[in-house]
């Protein structure tokens, strides 16, 4: 069965947030272009950056390990990362490996954007 | 003057009708819409109008053609045949020119040219309709066919009986959503076990119909302990006045005595049945017609004594006539050796899946039911004389089905994929298919990179299982040695988030969570993890908490 690469679009949204659109599936061939995405969200200095996870159909336990870098490099950086467009059975698996504890998951995008933490902080 | 484009559907097998749109004096009707119009293959407007160069005044029309009286009653004037590709697909039609005018030669120019662009959009709207009426009718015919095979996976033995000292599979496999094998096993209050194995003539609906008439009359001729030779007889004058012509049942009926080994029985024409014995196998001969073919036939009883140690094989012909790709047979002479060769070292159902997937290649389709009963003496009425302890078969699960993995990155999808398919009919709760899915990813992946290093020769063997209540999926490796750890240790996601820990080490965790049992076991020579899951409905707010 032929794997889905993951292909990831970085939009700035609102002042200081960005946006990486996750197309595919984050497995261990995924950590080029989670990297390079994040680098050229990271580019624009952001405060936020939202990880959409809506066309995302798989994520395996080296997808975790990769979204668990990214939490810890924009930790480091002093970004707050967000989640949204998870699926119901990959918000189980964020709250199994508390992954949510450290990155709030939306439902989707608008949720998220129209939370009072992107309106205040990410102006 | 007012144009107004009328649409023609097409009604299946042939009929056309036009939505016919007309405008008509006065004014107030000048958007009335005329009811739709048939237009028979047959009728004789359908040539002119293919053979008009543009235009058609319909008064001027001569047919006898009930079209026409349509299009006149319509009050159509001016009709513009849309052909695209050589086919009348619709029509242009108008009514009489507000002007009450005759339109002239630049509005029919006007008109032809209109209907010459319009006609292939319309023969595309068309197209894209029926596509979608067929997408309906195919959607509809799937979840019938889903229906049907939930129904008759009911007529199948739910659980495999339990006799100390005796060991019960059952393997079964349509070639299509619903077949005509099938199988079945009768308790007798003596004690005694029925065994059936049966495979009615032809493929899908038809055979699944005749199937579970046969199943029925069998009980029926069956439920007073007769001899095998007796019930089938009965069983044949039952069905002979009601199965369809052409149609019959190849059958094979035993009945054991599991405290002494008697195996009596009798055979309607099935494939003869495999015994292996002491290293070697041999076939059990008992002459009798098929089922359904002419009444008030006889059949001839044989039996034998099992001794601890031998396993009855009972089979249908879509194991013995798998093709492999370069169309040979798996055939008869192959699968008798292979009993022969199994020496009682494992579940003999899961031996011959492996044999016959590696005989047809990975991407067979499957040509016909493929069904297998195996009933062997242990010789031992408390347990399993088997090596594997961690093995769930013997507690009388039923395999549904079983695939080689090659091993390479990525292919855990392939897995998932299998085993969705197979869970999905036993109706298990879709967040349990979820999780089950994701369990059998994290073990196919570390079967494939741990196990077998990703080497592509060396397939990680996927099976599932399942009981009443429960569901199983066995991953087996062919690495061996170092054992598979057991206990998952909850990750540290701080010590991670701080790149104190490296950021891996999820999948056992993962597994851990996500299926109500984990067994593992290993040997010299491979690594078994088996992930057990309830098939009954949860209260989810006590999971992934």
């Amino acid at each position: 069965m032929p794997t889905r690469a993951l292909e990831a679009h970085v939009r700035h949204k609102k002042p200081r947030v960005a946006v990486i659109d996750l197309h595919g599936e984050i497995n261990g061939f995924a950590e080029e272009t989670l990297n390079n995405a994040y680098a050229e969200a990271e580019g624009e200095s952001p405060d936020m950056i939202l990880l959409n996870f809506a066309d995302v159909d798989y994520i395996n336990s080296t997808g975790i390990a990769l979204i668990v870098t990214m939490l810890a490099r924009a930790r480091k950086s002093h970004v707050r990362l967000y989640s949204c467009g998870l699926s119901e059975h990959y918000v189980e698996i964020f709250n199994i490996t508390r992954l949510a504890d450290f990155m709030s998951v939306f439902p989707d995008e608008a949720t998220a954007l129209a939370d009072p933490a992107f309106a205040t902080e990410g102006k | 003057m007012a144009t107004l484009l009328q649409s023609m559907k097409r009604i299946w097998p042939a009929r056309r009708t036009v939505e016919t749109a007309v405008s008509k004096r006065p004014v107030e009707h000048l958007r009335q819409v005329a009811p739709p119009i048939d237009i028979a293959p047959d009728d004789p407007i359908v040539a002119y109008f293919l053979s008009a160069p543009g235009a058609v005044e319909v008064d001027k029309l001569h047919l006898d053609s009930p079209a026409l009286r349509a299009l006149r009653t319509a009050g159509v004037k001016l009709a513009i045949p849309l052909v695209s590709q050589g086919e009348l697909v619709g029509l242009l039609n108008l009514g009489p020119r507000l002007s009450e005018q005759d339109y002239s030669p630049d509005d029919r120019g006007l008109l032809n040219t209109l209907a010459t662009q319009a006609a292939p959009a319309v023969r595309v709207a068309q197209l894209v309709r029926e596509q979608q009426a067929e997408a309906r009718t195919r959607e509809r015919i799937d979840q019938e066919l889903k229906i049907a095979r939930i129904i008759q996976q009911t007529l199948l033995p739910q659980e495999l009986p339990q006799l100390n000292g005796w060991q019960l599979g059952a393997y079964y496999q349509p070639a299509r959503a619903v077949g005509g094998d099938f199988y079945d096993f009768l308790s007798f209050e003596d004690g005694r076990l029925g065994l059936v194995i049966g495979d009615v003539t032809d493929k899908g609906v038809p055979a699944a119909l005749v199937m579970a008439t046969t199943r029925s009359m069998l009980r029926t001729a069956a439920q007073h302990g007769d001899s095998p030779g007796e019930v089938l007889k009965v069983a044949n004058n039952l069905l002979f006045p009601d199965i369809p012509p052409k149609m019959f049942v190849t059958c094979l009926y035993a009945i054991l005595d599991p405290a002494t080994g008697r195996l009596q029985y009798a055979n309607a024409g099935h494939d003869l049945p495999y015994l292996s014995h002491d290293g070697s196998s041999s076939e059990l001969r008992a002459t009798g017609m098929p089922l359904g073919l002419m009444p008030d036939m006889r059949y001839e009883e044989k039996e034998i004594c099992m001794a601890a140690g031998d396993t009855l094989l009972l089979y249908s012909d879509g194991l013995v006539e798998a093709h492999n790709p370069t169309r040979d047979m798996f055939s008869f002479p192959r699968l008798m050796s292979l009993v022969g060769q199994y020496g009682d070292t494992g579940a003999l159902i899961e031996y011959l899946l492996n044999e016959l997937r590696s005989f047809t290649g990975i991407g067979w389709e499957q040509e016909d039911d493929v069904t297998l009963v195996t009933l062997q003496r242990t010789g031992d009425s408390h347990m399993s004389d088997r090596s594997d302890a961690n093995n769930i078969l013997e507690e009388g699960w039923r395999v549904l089905d079983t695939w080689p993995i090659p091993s390479a990155p990525g292919n855990e999808r392939d897995a998932m994929k299998h085993v969705e398919a197979t869970v999905r009919e036993l109706g298990l709760p879709e967040r349990r298919i979820e999780r089950l899915k994701t369990a059998v990813a994290e073990a196919t992946m570390n079967a494939m990179e741990h196990g077998n290093q990703y080497q592509q020769d060396k397939p990680v063997e996927v099976t599932v299982m399942s009981s009443a209540h429960q569901v199983a999926v066995r991953i087996r490796d062919s690495g061996g040695g170092a054992p598979v750890p057991t206990q998952a240790q909850t990750p540290d996601l701080e010590a991670k988030l701080s790149e104190e820990q490296t950021p891996r080490g999820w999948g056992l965790f993962l597994i851990r969570n996500l299926v109500d049992e984990m067994r593992v076991s290993s040997d010299d020579h491979q690594h078994t993890v088996e992930l057990i899951m309830s098939r009954e409905e949860e209260d989810d707010a006590n999971q992934g908490a």
